[in-house]
């Protein structure tokens, strides 16, 4: 099944909304048992936007954000991100390390904390894909960035440049319960594997 | 007269005279390619995303891939008064931000992205004079169409103008 980014009709948005819903409510769930908190998702929304439009979901270009970045293979091609600002990167931390920490600064640890909270969650979003269409999805280890938003989100975009002139993100965001830790997480596959992923659930 | 600062997005490029500034911000794997006429001082930048228009179907915003981008920007800067003789260029970007250790051509694009644009500007006689690429950081870049300096900002990896 061929697809077009540039003419998605609001059938298969809808279709892909749900798969959102589906993975990140299996994340949700991750995250809130590993910190012991509640934890709010919003709707996922499918994002279709222009590249110099890409940064503004992550507050603007110079932003500074932490990114978690992990690539799909076999059945589905493609990457995943957990993304998050540097305040709820260091609550996130905090929560997790029961401390207070003050500084702006992440070290060894607090990275290597970071980089597994992506990869539980990216791995539940993962699974819960894999059971509802059938598809044999891996996941790669973790790589983390903390950078400059912009410079992040070239990676993704530069994978969808390839094939049209938008980029499409499935995007839900997670809210800790007292807004302390707000993060996106994006699912991009490849174009091909949309095709996929649609056939699999009988979309023609 | 006011100084105008003019924001090239990614997949974009734009020209401007002196004293006007234009600045793309957070390059990642993307390349910024500031090309400079200092006799006339006319600046010009892209924001290229992809070494090569002709391995893509998909090939229409010429901004997008350094082949095309670069081409694009000359003939505007030349509409604009610049003369060909007097280009030269500063490159900056191309880092990869994400390291895996499979060999994945999606994440070496950033070297592919700098290898292609020097290619492109040596094809085209027009001299590299200095450049900032490679790394696995972010930069921010600021062309200034008065004397072609070209201003780089990063997190953590210090500015410098090159």
């Amino acid at each position: 099944m061929a697809i077009n980014v540039d003419d998605l009709n609001t059938f298969m948005i809808d279709v892909l909304k749900e798969l959102g819903n589906i993975g990140s409510g299996n994340a949700a769930t991750a995250l809130a048992s590993m910190i012991s908190k509640k934890v709010d998702m919003g709707v996922p929304a499918v994002k279709i936007l222009e590249f110099k439009d890409v940064a503004e979901i992550l507050g603007g270009e110079e932003n500074l954000v932490v990114g978690i970045y992990f690539e799909l293979m076999e059945d589905i091609v493609g990457n995943m991100m957990f993304a998050l600002d540097l305040d709820s990167a260091i609550n996130l931390t905090n929560l997790l390390y029961g401390r207070q920490k003050d500084t702006k600064d992440l070290d060894e640890m607090d990275i290597s904390a970071l980089s597994e909270v992506g990869n539980i969650l990216a791995s539940s979003y993962v699974n819960s894909l894999s059971a509802l269409t059938g598809l044999k999805i891996f996941i790669s280890i973790p790589s983390i960035s903390v950078d400059m938003a912009g410079a992040i989100l070239s990676v993704p975009a530069i994978q969808f440049g390839h094939v049209s002139d938008h980029a499409l993100m499935i995007e839900t965001i997670f809210e800790e319960d007292a807004k302390k830790v707000v993060g996106n997480l994006f699912l991009l596959p490849d174009i091909n594997s949309f095709g996929k992923i649609l056939s699999a659930l009988g979309v023609q | 007269m006011s100084i105008l600062t003019i924001k090239v997005g990614m997949a974009d490029l734009n020209v401007t005279k002196s004293p006007n500034i234009l600045t793309t911000l957070g390059l990642g794997s993307c390349v910024g390619i500031a090309l400079y006429d200092k006799v006339n001082k006319i600046a010009g930048l892209a924001h290229i995303m992809l070494p090569s228009s002709k391995e893509i179907k998909n090939n229409q915003n010429r901004a997008k891939f350094a082949d095309t981008g670069i081409e694009e920007l000359v003939k505007i800067m030349l509409k604009e008064g610049a003369n060909k003789n007097n280009l030269v260029a500063k490159i900056a970007g191309g880092s990869q931000m994400f390291s895996f250790s499979s060999n994945n051509d999606i994440l070496k694009i950033g070297e592919r992205n700098v290898i292609a644009t020097k290619n492109i500007l040596k094809e085209m006689n027009i001299k590299i004079i200095s450049e900032d690429t490679g790394g696995n950081y972010g930069r921010t870049i600021e062309l200034n169409s008065l004397d072609g300096s070209l201003f780089i900002r990063t997190i953590g990896h210090g500015e410098k103008t090159i």
